[in-house]
């Protein structure tokens, strides 16, 4: 064990930091989900990709910095200290991307990561359906062989970033005669092909963050299959490994929060109760042990280990902490919190609102708190599932 | 190189002899017996855990010791915790060795330090943030403060006063003794030094404790699960149970790096080693206590008889919650640096913007 930052990775810090702080839009960017924000966090991920920055931990020949995963979480620690804007193409990059640095052919990477890495292509996920929510074994889309292609059928929902993004990674049945985790397969399919349509849905803040996706006889090459036919639920684990134990939510996000919360406390502080007072520290020591948990997985992960069922636990953990900071700071704010931020009444509001009703969404996206339960019980635990 | 939060391959194994021994010399079985006795300790048993290295694993080794570091140390301290070991390892091995190693005067370091690594002493230590002194009956020697001096007291020159408690293994003490001139060990900054790492270390021991007492509950209640049949099935299958665990798995995997932090805190003498160790006994108190109020609910009935074996650990859990600090005085102890200081507070690689 060795918690102390090399040399090496204090330069690498130090770089990060220079170039973040020369970059970094002053202004904060328009909202990613709508039209003009999307376009304008495009034009950011591709700042970020001219000068090395979009893909830190991937290959370099995929548009990557060829860093190891320590030095991405200190990027991610600069990125967040420096309030850069958030990542559009975060499905592709944190979850498809090393998926299909895993899975796919070497053909496939040299023809989807580049572009990926410079958000040529912004990438959405399109896996939920109407009745295939935490069931996602009842999956009902289908995508049957015709030559050389796949004819999609069916619908996805909840697909986020759908809205505006050029392609998407779904699961389909490919095995007609299947049923549940069998014969399903990871195909992705770019989002402006005949027959498929995109109906993006207002969320309860109005803006349209996800969509719902109709594929209505598309066809897509059969080189858009990712790993072998009927093995998409695997590969789809796979997916969700990264996003519930790793990638996705990166310790400084919250430890960014954190930091705010502090202090927001110290700017309130007259009156405010022990209780918040308790809640306050509490939510800088969670995002500590979020981060500390992670730099742990990190390390074992480039001496060569895998991420396994444990991310469940990663995932409770993250989306619980950020419900509890938000919800802490809108206490500490009183009856501002309520305040949109172009009331006139709004002073000092910051972003805590519009950040609760997005932490609202935590122990739901990435598949619900529930189901990770179950997962830690059954596959950590070792409990019966009947 | 790289940071990195893995332990190597010699702790893993020092880890699992421990394990091993512990689970033959510190039965249920075995702990029955131990806790109708008149002292609750096992001479033999302190003996074996001594022949381990555990004793001198901080003892330099001029001293007779191992001369390792905490992080050696911090997963043994795990595994007492999950054998309900209620030997004063923490208190003797990683709080009171190093009070002695850190005196300015070296003469008391080289009297006991060698009689601890051995295995043939004990030492009980008396801190403010304490209300009482843990296995005082035992002691070779007692390190005791008062009004911010540290004092070395031989046991019969201290009137003790057994306080029995929740748990009968582990026997805490209120102690009435003189203090003098000649008794006195530390004064000035010295003691004010030695006081506060006196604390961190005692919460930092504790938590590592916690955690292993934690587990050993978490693995009580899922065994009971897996073979207590209602309605005709394993009550493990239950989601109410299943939902419950996973929520005590969450809390215990997430206080261990802390822990595990603030043992490399210590080792290296970090500045920010006072909230490390705060976080650590903060964490794994709380970690520990929902386990014992899970396990006991998966048990039911059963699990509230002295018959089934859990109450050797809900005791211990409850009995450590307020041994060098409680949850609630540690994360205020937290709550004064990071909130009412004047810089950032000390996080772990993010640095807030200035």
């Amino acid at each position: 064990m060795d918690l102390k930052f090399t040399d090496k990775e204090r330069a690498f810090r130090a770089e990060a930091r220079a170039w973040l702080e020369a970059n970094v839009p002053r202004e904060p960017l328009l909202s990613m989900d709508t039209a003009d924000g999307f376009e304008a966090h495009r034009a950011w991920e591709k700042k970020l990709y001219e000068g090395r920055w979009a893909m830190v931990p991937w290959p370099v020949e995929y548009g990557g910095r060829g860093a190891n995963l320590i030095e991405w979480l200190i990027f991610e620690e600069e990125y967040w200290r420096a309030g850069a804007p958030g990542r559009v193409n975060q499905n592709g990059i944190f979850l498809f991307g090393p998926t299909l640095m895993e899975y796919g052919t070497e053909e496939q990477k040299r023809r989807i990561l580049p572009r990926m890495a410079s958000s040529e292509d912004i990438w959405a996920q399109g896996w939920s359906e109407p009745n295939a929510g935490s069931d996602m074994a009842a999956i009902r889309a289908t995508a049957t062989r015709d030559g050389a292609h796949y004819v999609l059928s069916g619908q996805k929902t909840w697909c986020s970033r759908a809205a505006f993004a050029d392609w998407i990674f779904c699961i389909f049945r490919t095995d007609p005669g299947s049923e549940r985790h069998n014969g399903l397969s990871f195909i992705v399919v770019p989002l402006d092909a005949a027959g498929v349509n995109v109906r993006p849905i207002a969320q309860l803040d109005g803006e349209t963050g996800f969509a719902e996706v109709f594929f209505d006889d598309a066809r897509v090459p059969v080189d858009h299959l990712i790993g072998k036919e009927n093995d998409g639920w695997k590969i789809a684990m796979a997916t969700a490994g990264f996003e519930r134990g790793l990638m996705l939510r990166s310790p400084a996000r919250f430890q960014s929060a954190a930091a705010r919360l502090v202090a927001l406390y110290k700017k309130e502080a007259a009156g405010a109760d022990p209780v918040l007072r308790d809640a306050v520290a509490r939510a800088w020591m969670d995002a500590e042990a979020y981060c500390l948990n992670t730099y742990g997985t990190a390390s074992r992960l480039v001496a060569g280990g895998k991420i396994g069922a444990e991310a469940s636990l990663n995932k409770i953990f993250w989306s619980e902490m950020d419900l509890k900071i938000h919800e802490t700071a809108l206490a500490l704010l009183g009856p501002r919190a309520e305040l949109m931020p172009d009331a006139p009444a709004a002073t000092e509001v910051d972003t805590w609102l519009d950040g609760f009703l997005f932490s609202l969404a935590g122990p739901i996206y990435a598949g619900t708190n529930e189901i990770q339960r179950n997962v830690i019980a059954e596959r950590v635990l070792g409990l019966p599932r009947k | 190189m790289t940071v990195d939060f893995r332990f190597d391959e010699d702790q893993a194994r020092f880890r699992d002899s421990v394990r091993t021994m512990l689970a033959k010399e510190c039965s249920p079985e075995r702990l029955r017996v131990l806790s109708t006795s008149e002292s609750a300790r096992s001479p033999e048993l302190w003996k074996q855990i001594a022949a381990l290295g555990l004793t001198g694993l901080l003892v330099p080794e001029e001293h007779g010791g191992l001369g390792l570091g905490e992080v050696d140390f911090v997963l043994a301290l795990e595994e007492s915790g999950r054998a309900a070991l209620a030997e004063p390892l923490a208190e003797t091995a990683a709080v009171a060795v190093p009070l002695l190693t850190a005196l300015d005067s070296k003469s008391l370091a080289a009297e006991w330090l060698p009689a601890v690594a051995a295995g043939e002493a004990t030492i009980a230590v008396g801190h403010p943030e304490n209300a009482f002194v843990a296995d005082a009956h035992v002691a070779k020697l007692l390190l005791l403060e008062r009004d911010g001096e540290i004092h070395a007291i031989p046991p019969a020159r201290v009137e003790m006063t057994h306080q029995p408690s929740i748990d009968p293994l582990r026997r805490i003490y209120t102690v009435e003794w003189q203090a003098t001139s000649a008794t006195r060990v530390a004064s000035g900054e010295t003691a004010k030094r030695t006081l506060a790492a006196v604390f961190d270390r005692g919460a930092w021991a504790t938590a590592a404790a916690q955690i292993g007492v934690a587990d050993a509950m978490v693995a009580a209640a899922v065994a009971y699960a897996c073979q207590r049949q209602q309605f005709g099935q394993v009550i493990g299958s239950f989601q109410a149970l299943k939902h419950m665990l996973a929520n005590v798995s969450v809390r215990i995997e997430y206080a261990k790096p802390v822990v595990h932090r603030a043992a490399f805190a210590i080792a290296h003498e970090l500045p920010e080693r006072d909230v490390a160790c705060s976080h650590a006994k903060a964490a794994a108190s709380e970690a520990a206590a929902m386990a014992a109020k899970a396990a006991l609910q998966v048990h039911g009935a059963i699990g509230y008889t002295w018959e089934v074996d859990l109450h050797l650990w809900m005791k211990r859990a409850w009995s450590l919650d307020h041994s060098w600090g409680s949850a609630a005085r540690h994360r205020a102890r937290i709550a004064e640096r990071v909130l009412d200081g004047a810089g950032p507070a000390p996080s772990f690689g993010f640095t807030p913007g200035v």
